[in-house]
């Protein structure tokens, strides 16, 4: 497809044509839209959120929602990670009392629930959200305001999970809260309440936020962005999003029969009634396995995007990559019951998911064998965002090797439950998810804010961070092969555990310092980092293509996009295919974008796009409320936030005529046509 | 690949046109994760009854008369939001208003036939696993009728206003294809709760 053959008048519609209503259907206007134009200035007006409060709680733009999760996702990190500073001072040496055993408890369970549920997907959700239609050049996600109303929830999720620890209540049965414990009569706080409802109310956010992101990859790509174009981010957040619309009901399901049990006297996790506790164990894990790639996936996909940039040549092995994506997602649904090895089920059970589990370790090679290809390749340039990238790497390697090692079952039996465990996943989840996400942060940084970062602090940051967090957590691995306990408050002396826990803890505040460092990075760039052009790394995809920080509308014209780099095109020039990136559907009757086909990206239809809305807060603050009246027993108040929340979605869903979901009201020309 | 003579000279509908809106694929993704929530409860029910040690169901097997008579009644009125659709597809719109107003009246009819079986049962929600597990799962596909209901009443109010023509009536088919799930899903309670214990 060349240029020339896009500039036809679009009155080449041929004769045989029904002069149709152009409110109902029309030839969109292809042409330019350059900075400054009166179609540009147009198109600044139709998408800009109102200024002050009323834009802040309005605005539906994926830009500002992206940064948002990001934000907030970053600010749950950093107290889950105050929260194990102050473990590692109370296991620094032996028989210390710095705090009691129930603080302990909740610390530890608050830490992992923080980290799991509040951080590693939410910020992922925040890079995706910034970036897919950047990506996939569309001017917004499929459903803006759903968009919004992912985040409002999953803030006052987070909130509301947090509303007892002041008073000393808070969770404390661990992150994955095994029953009997955490049943009625071994946990009678509200402890356990406040954890179960906020899980449903999260659980929410994630399955509307998962159903945009499979919507807007089938619907909203550039023309020609067929299916084997789109970004390895794009294959990582859609697997991870189909996952969860499957799997996040198990584990929402699993906290409402608890609630249940402990409010309204059910059996389901009762012993002494005829309930199974491996209940509780099989729902949880069939979504908690899962969900361990859901929040590594689109980590993944950072690096498989960003890191060819700094390698200065495409991806090894794209299809491979996608192909590897999805593969560990389909054999991760056959995995949870890795989790259950000590809990005396079949050895037929165990050999068929311990084989299952060693066998996802074959998707994760082909991933990291692209990933070295990609820089033995290449030229790599060693700036900050590489570092992290190829950190990440290593650490996957090493977090790897030790879950084939705990997909044994008989070694499993040997660690499980031990400070082994906690390395294995600790390597698995900083190392595949947090190493990534600041190194997006560090590549993406000049995209969010016009500036960048500043690259003697950074890498710095990286070189306190590695080596902070290597020398805390590997000798966890040590300190389980010599037996300790995962989530002992305190050990004696006696027990030869002393010397690789000082280690450890000593590692712990190295890494503390080096995300320190982070942060001071980030807060003297943002007010004097030097400004950054649209491209300033020069790479190849087409977020780069539009201004550093993007316009409300992101792209004035939509591209058609001819390879997988369309900023590399005249460089690798594979096919002679050359990417419109000047010259595109203008689409600016009202806030528009086009939707394609789910494979082959041909235009199908011209979206209209909502407007910027009050009601996702107001359902996101009425559903928080029910669930606040349910923990507080208000039942009064639940049903009139019940009410609300269905007024308030009545609004929302009434058809529109500027959506022209219903008739629009001028007479129509085509009445009998 | 894309045909760049296509991508200009065709005209593309405009806004939410069927199928090619937005609304109907999130409908389906929403589909696919109710259906699990339900997969998940019905797992939840045969996880425990395949290890109950008393009698299963412990008040005996449940009479099927009512029941069977109810799901029909529910299946019917998936017909006629159905041909509600239709109608407007032909222009009917009295049509359209009429075999909506029947869904409902239908729908509601479970609704009230499904609260009498539960006035019914000896047992509670808090009086032995069986209770919990039942009015769990009848209560959970209960509450999804109740919505259903609403949405299908609003779908009757935007009928009567004229919101919809042949050519706009993308409503109807996302509230429409919600409802057939939800009496798909009943389908497989019934059979759970009410066919299995006869095996």
């Amino acid at each position: 497809m060349a240029i020339s053959d896009l500039t036809h008048s679009p009155a080449d519609v041929s004769p045989s044509d029904p002069p149709g209503d152009d409110r109902l259907s029309r030839v969109p206007d292809f042409g330019r839209a350059p900075v400054g134009s009166a179609a540009e200035t147009h198109l600044v007006h139709i998408w800009e959120a109102a200024p002050g409060w009323r834009g802040s709680l309005s605005t539906v733009d994926h830009k500002t929602i992206g940064l948002r999760y990001i934000v907030t996702a970053f600010i749950f990190l950093l107290i889950g990670g105050i929260e194990a500073l102050i473990m590692r001072l109370q296991l620094a040496g032996p028989s210390l009392t710095l705090l009691t055993p129930e603080q302990y408890s909740q610390l530890f369970t608050m830490h992992g629930v923080t980290m799991i549920f509040l951080y590693a997907l939410p910020i992922l959700s925040g890079f995706s959200n910034y970036l897919w239609p950047l990506l996939l050049g569309s001017r917004d996600m499929a459903f803006p305001r759903l968009n919004a109303l992912s985040y409002w929830i999953f803030l006052f999720a987070g909130i509301f999970m947090y509303a007892s620890f002041p008073i000393g209540q808070a969770p404390n049965a661990g992150w994955f809260n095994y029953v009997p414990f955490a049943g009625p009569i071994y946990n009678t706080g509200p402890n356990i309440d406040v954890f179960a409802l906020g899980m449903v109310l999260l659980g929410i956010s994630t399955t509307v936020g998962s159903v945009n992101f499979v919507v807007t990859l089938f619907r909203m790509r550039a023309p020609g962005m067929t299916i084997n174009r789109v970004p390895i981010l794009v294959w990582g957040t859609l697997t991870a999003s189909v996952a969860n619309l499957l799997v996040i009901p198990a584990v929402s399901l699993a906290f409402f029969l608890l609630w249940l049990d402990r409010q309204m006297g059910t059996y389901f996790f009762d012993v002494a009634n005829g309930g199974k506790p491996l209940l509780w164990q099989h729902l949880f894990w069939i979504f908690g396995h899962p969900w361990v790639y859901a929040i590594v996936l689109p980590a993944m996909g950072i690096v498989s995007d960003a890191l060819p940039t700094f390698c200065r040549r495409p991806l090894v092995g794209y299809a491979a990559m996608a192909l590897a994506t999805m593969a560990t997602m389909l054999i991760g649904f056959e995995v949870w019951i890795h989790h259950m090895f000590a809990t005396g089920l079949p050895t037929v059970a165990l050999s068929i998911f311990g084989a299952a589990s060693m066998v996802i370790s074959i998707p994760s090679s082909v991933a990291v064998f692209s990933w070295i290809a990609t820089i033995w390749l290449g030229r790599p340039v060693f700036k900050t965002p590489f570092l992290f990238f190829a950190g990440f790497v290593i650490l996957f390697v090493i977090g790897g090797l030790s879950g084939v090692m705990t997909a044994a079952v008989s070694l499993d039996w040997q660690l499980n439950d031990t400070y082994f465990i906690v390395a294995h996943l600790h390597y698995v989840l900083l190392g595949i998810n947090v190493f990534p996400v600041i190194g997006g942060i560090y590549y993406w940084f000049p995209k969010f804010t016009g500036r960048m970062m500043d690259e003697k602090m950074g890498k710095w940051s990286f070189w306190v961070m590695f080596i902070g967090f290597n020398a805390g957590f590997f000798p966890m691995h040590i300190s389980g092969l010599l037996g300790m306990p995962r989530r002992v408050y305190t050990y004696s002396s006696r027990m030869g555990w002393d010397t690789v826990n000082m280690i450890t803890s000593i590692g712990s505040f190295v890494f503390a310092i080096g995300v320190l460092i982070f942060l001071v990075n980030v807060a003297i760039s943002l007010k004097r980092g030097a400004r950054a052009g649209a491209n300033p790394w020069d790479a190849a995809t087409l977020e780069w293509s539009v201004p550093s920080p993007p316009p409300a509308y992101n792209f004035a014209v939509i591209p058609v996009v001819a390879s997988r780099h369309p900023l590399w095109e005249d460089r690798i020039g594979e096919s002679g295919n050359r990417s419109s990136l000047e010259e595109g559907y203008l689409l600016m009757e009202g806030r528009e974008t086009i939707g394609t086909s789910p494979i082959d990206a041909v235009p199908e239809i011209i979206l209209k796009m909502p407007d910027d809305s009050y009601t996702p807060f107001f359902v996101g603050l009425f559903v928080s409320l029910v669930f606040v009246g349910m923990l507080l027993h208000w039942w009064n108040f639940t049903g009139l936030m019940i009410i609300l929340t269905i007024v308030a979605l009545i609004v929302w869903m009434w058809p529109r005529k500027t959506l022209v979901q219903r008739l629009p009201d001028a007479p129509q020309r085509e009445a009998h046509g | 690949m894309v045909n760049a003579d296509q991508l200009l000279v065709q005209p593309l509908p405009v806004g939410s046109k069927d199928k090619l809106s937005g609304g109907w694929w999130g409908v389906l993704a929403l589909i696919v994760t109710e259906g699990s929530l339900f997969g998940y409860l019905l797992f939840a029910y045969f996880y425990l009854a395949s290890q109950a040690e008393q009698h299963w169901p412990p008040a005996g097997l449940p009479d099927l008369l009512l029941p069977s008579i109810n799901t029909a009644i529910l299946l019917a009125s998936s017909v006629c939001v159905w041909a509600s659709e239709r109608c407007i597809r032909k222009k009917q719109t009295q049509w359209a208003i009429a075999a909506m107003a029947l869904a409902i009246v239908l729908g509601a009819f479970f609704v009230g036939i499904q609260l009498n079986e539960w006035d019914k049962k000896t047992y509670g929600m808090s009086s032995d696993l069986y209770g919990s597990l039942y009015f769990t799962i009848t209560g959970f596909h209960l509450l999804h009728v109740v919505i259903g209901l609403a949405i299908l009443s609003l779908l009757l109010v935007w009928i009567s206003f004229s919101y919809f023509n042949e050519k706009r009536h993308v409503a109807i088919t996302i509230g429409g294809v919600y409802w057939h799930f939800v009496d798909v899903v009943w389908l497989f309670v019934f059979a759970t709760l009410y066919l299995f214990p006869y095996l």
